[in-house]
């Protein structure tokens, strides 16, 4: 007779999502081993512009951001170290006529979905952020917004898995994993063999490649986003600003840098990771800033980089258990996923504890592509799960 | 819209007009390969060779104006463009070309950004100065012994009046010697290395005779001045508030250590020019991902590169003290060797013949990089409440408790506590902090295998920081070019 496993559960990756995980199994009682290839949120969950909004949320996503954005605001509380969190005020901007129908349009959609956002005049808005243009038409306003120091966040969870007992594998690279008795085992690079009661995988953009460890197609496409910041400055604006097509997202830090984003892309790969930037992406990003924000013009541009970030084929989360695999479990593919991420993986504890989670998860069949022999065939994306009717940016 | 200056095309691009980089220019320039040479400086030499002002050249004279005179005058003579007073900030490769981007603020004509893109590149960017943090080292009156010498070659100016000279290397002797030339009084020189750490190089330098006599210029010239070399002395720290008042000297062991204990020596004055060394400047083979090694007698972390200068990635070239600080006259030999392989790789040219042992330029380069490697053992004594990187307000104390809480290589440090965030980009800290996190990592396989483990900082653009005015100018905003909306 083969020894039970000796974990009750096996995280692999630590993200915000796996780490979030892992955190409420070992805090729900269970024997938690955390497996990351290398230091813990060092990849999207560390390299993103830790901007916590609903104006840049998937409508579908509204009412788990908003919870999730409760708990960032708290988290000092259930996380128990800080990650820099400032709860502010949003703005999403319209330059054009075009946009400010566009912006009409989507916070109507997200606001029907709970997100409390209000179209304001230029010069509501002008009193909200005082630092802006003369240029937006109309903007969104949504007081439920707000950002992290996103590089903070393996300091954060590492501290409280430690507190937590969870086991933390870092700089350990899963290779692969095989169903065993009472489980699933988990090959580690140095030919560790880490076995859990269940599994689940966090792999953010390698989630792809970890499913076909367990014979599963997931595609996961790798989105590149390109991210910047400036050197301090005296105070340039208080908010969190972004526009109506969600391409810029810009909020001062207390230090006085700026960080600059919205998702225009760099050049990158799962293997490489976000390797080059594109200087007229770059260039594009920083106009539109400046366009909102004038002031910015007198900083300097410190430093720039990419992050991967992962989409699934209908752009929503892939939350639950794998079919035919029972207690193997994903989590991952969550849009502006670190505004999520926590709330939706602490639901996914919730149900690996045994419990009902508060709003569904997400399940993954709708994803899953033939296995090779049949390939060719694309992805089944119902219905349900594509973007609301009539939005005028289609 | 004010229109960009069109891209510059060329078959190659060479970045750093040092002697490394300027002499491979001229060899490509002079065989027809289309070249474009870039520096920040407003003429070719790099820092060693720096033009003087033409004000100035009148006094300038000596054999450092000669030899580089003789530079420039080879690069102008071959043809190859240069783009002078020009900055890069980002440099990548897309399709099989390179892409730099720079900031030009030259002439008055193409104030600017441009762009410049090349089949091949090479980087010949030079070294770094390197400063052991000690107490009071970011108070205003103390510089690099590389500034000094910036300073002493540009403008024949000393960085003040009352002058402490401390640190490591050749540079010692030439900013003190300069100083005297210009006018400062040397209070003190405080040299890491004793007698008996030269005597070990002498061999070295006796292969190179006319760069020894240099220095015993150097030497002879502060001793005529009744300057005496404090041997095996390192800084303590700098006194001062607002400015440098004094500066504490004390005696250090064979390791760089300061001796426990020992009496020391309160020194006033108005400056302090102090070094520990040269890195190689990495920022652009580490941007593009070529593979590093570390080697501390050479500098530190640099581009492995085989010995036609090629580094492990496809078309990119490095030569010269940022492939590993071995001076001016190994830069100049080595720049003709990435010429030559630049050549043959265009299939203009013949194969490089494999180079010859270490020549006698780089044995002596060799020795002057022991003299001045970075000593453990001095960082291991750096005070948990100095400063260690500056433009973030890190200590040596945060940094240690990064450790505890987890942190095991550079690029984690930075996310816990900022250490190379600011916009020198870990340029000043970064040896410091990753020896702090070596020394506590370090197991069997000693300090250096731990400073491999702990890596270096992921190279990032801007590679210097960039005004975003000058950067986006100006624009409509239907130009930009939005991509589609995220989905709803
Ligand atoms: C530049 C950028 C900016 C962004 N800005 C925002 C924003 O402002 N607001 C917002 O809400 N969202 C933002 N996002 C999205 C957000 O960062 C991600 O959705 C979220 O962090 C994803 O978390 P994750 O845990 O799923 O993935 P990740 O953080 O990528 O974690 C996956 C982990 O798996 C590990 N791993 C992979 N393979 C293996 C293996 N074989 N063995 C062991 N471990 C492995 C990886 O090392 C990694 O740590 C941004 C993303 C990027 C890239």
């Amino acid at each position: 007779m083969t020894a039970p496993p000796t974990y009750d559960a096996v995280v692999v990756g630590g993200g915000v999502h796996g780490c979030t995980l892992a955190l409420f199994l070992a805090r729900g009682g269970m024997r938690v081993a955390l497996i990351e290839r290398g230091p813990l949120c060092r990849e999207a969950s560390g390299v993103n512009a830790g901007t916590l909004t609903m104006q840049m949320t998937r409508v579908a996503l509204i009412p788990y951001a908003l919870r999730a954005h409760r708990m960032w605001a708290t988290a000092r509380e259930w996380l128990g170290h800080d990650v820099g969190v400032v709860v502010c005020d949003g703005l999403s901007l319209a330059f054009t006529e075009r946009e400010a129908e566009i912006l009409s349009f989507r916070a109507g959609k997200r606001r029907e979905a709970g997100a409390p956002i209000d179209l304001v005049s230029p010069a509501r808005a002008k009193a909200i952020e005082p630092g802006l243009s003369d240029h937006p038409i109309l903007a969104g306003f949504c007081p439920v917004d707000g950002y992290a120091s996103a590089y903070l966040t393996g300091l954060a969870f590492r501290r409280a898995l430690v507190e937590a007992g969870a086991t933390l594998f870092e700089n350990a690279e899963a290779t692969g994993v095989e169903p065993c008795a009472g489980g699933y085992a988990v090959r580690v690079a140095d030919g560790r063999a880490i076995a859990g009661a269940r599994l689940a995988l966090c792999g953010g953009v390698w989630l792809e490649p970890m499913c076909a460890w367990l014979g599963v197609r997931l595609p996961v496409k790798v989105l590149v986003n390109q991210l910047a910041v400036t050197e301090r400055t005296p105070p340039v604006m208080r908010s969190v600003v972004g526009v109506a097509s969600g391409l810029l997202s810009l909020k001062q830090f207390a230090n006085g840098t700026t960080v600059i984003g919205g998702g225009w892309q760099a050049v990158g790969d799962r293997d490489r990771g976000g390797f080059a930037l594109r200087p007229e992406a770059l260039i594009g990003n920083l106009r539109l800033a400046c366009h909102a924000i004038p002031a910015l013009r007198g900083a300097r541009l410190a430093r720039a980089w990419a992050g991967l970030e992962a989409e699934t084929a209908d752009a929503m989360p892939a939350v639950g258990e794998l079919p035919g695999l029972p207690e193997a479990y994903v989590c991952g593919g969550v849009h502006s996923g670190y505004t999520s991420g926590p709330y939706i993986a602490r639901l996914l504890a919730e149900r690996m504890l045994g419990g009902e989670p508060d709003l569904p998860l997400f399940p993954v069949e709708r994803l899953l592509a033939p296995a090779p022999e049949a390939a060719g065939a694309s992805p089944r994306v119902p219905a349900g799960a594509d973007a609301p009717e009539g939005d005028p940016a289609r | 819209m004010t229109a960009a200056a069109p891209p510059l095309r060329a078959e190659a691009a060479v970045i750093g007009a040092g002697p490394a980089g300027a002499t491979a220019a001229a060899v490509l320039a002079r065989a027809g390969v289309s070249t474009v040479l870039i520096d920040e400086a407003a003429a070719p030499g790099g820092r060693v060779w720096r033009a003087p002002p033409d004000v100035l050249r009148a006094r300038a004279g000596g054999p450092e104006l000669a030899e580089g005179d003789a530079l420039r005058a080879r690069v102008a003579g071959a043809g190859a463009q240069l783009l002078a007073g020009a900055v890069v900030w980002s440099v990548t490769e897309l399709g099989g070309r390179f892409r730099i981007d720079v900031m030009t603020d030259g002439g008055m004509t193409d104030h600017g950004p441009r762009v410049i893109e090349a089949r091949l590149l090479l980087v010949a960017t030079g070294a770094l100065e390197r400063v052991s943090p000690f107490p009071g080292w970011t108070t205003p009156g103390v510089i690099g012994l590389a500034a000094a010498t910036i300073l002493l070659k540009s403008q024949r100016m000393a960085p003040g009046r009352r002058l402490v000279v401390a640190g490591a290397g050749p540079l010692l002797a030439a900013v003190a010697a300069g100083a005297l030339k210009a006018g400062a009084e040397v209070v003190a020189v405080a040299d890491l290395n004793g007698a008996a750490d030269w005597a070990r190089a002498a061999p070295a330098l006796a292969g190179r005779p006319a760069l020894a006599a240099r220095g015993a210029g150097w030497v002879a010239a502060m001793l005529r001045a009744g300057v005496r070399p404090g041997f095996r002395t390192g800084v303590r720290a700098a006194h001062g508030d607002m400015r440098l008042e004094a500066v504490e000297l004390g005696p250090v062991d064979a390791e760089g250590a300061p001796v426990a204990g020992a009496p020391t020596r309160r020194v006033a004055c108005d400056a302090l020019a102090v070094g520990h060394g040269l890195a190689p400047a990495t920022e652009i083979t580490r941007l593009l991902r070529a593979a590093h090694v570390f080697d501390r007698a050479r500098g530190g972390w640099l581009p492995e590169t085989d010995d036609a200068c090629r580094t492990s990635a496809p078309r990119l070239y490095a030569a010269g003290d940022g492939a590993g600080v071995l001076g001016a006259a190994a830069a100049l030999a080595a720049g003709e060797r990435a010429a030559a392989a630049m050549l043959a790789d265009l299939g203009r040219g013949p194969a490089p013949r494999p180079a010859p042992g270490a020549s006698r330029a780089a044995r002596f380069g060799a020795a002057m990089g022991r003299l001045s490697r970075q000593r453990p053992a001095a960082t291991a004594a750096i005070a948990p409440g100095t400063v260690v990187c500056r433009c973030e307000d890190v200590t040596r104390a945060e940094i240690d408790a990064a450790f505890d809480a987890g942190a095991t290589d550079l690029n984690q440090l930075k996310h816990f506590t900022r250490c190379g965030m600011g916009p020198c980009q870990g340029r000043v800290c970064g040896d410091a902090a990753a020896e702090l996190l070596a020394l506590r990592l370090a197991g069997r396989g000693g300090v250096d295998a731990a400073r491999r483990a702990v890596g270096q900082w992921t190279g990032r653009a801007p590679l210097r920081p960039v005004p975003l005015d000058a950067l986006i100018g100006a624009f409509d905003y239907a130009d930009i070019p939005v991509p589609d909306p995220a989905p709803l």
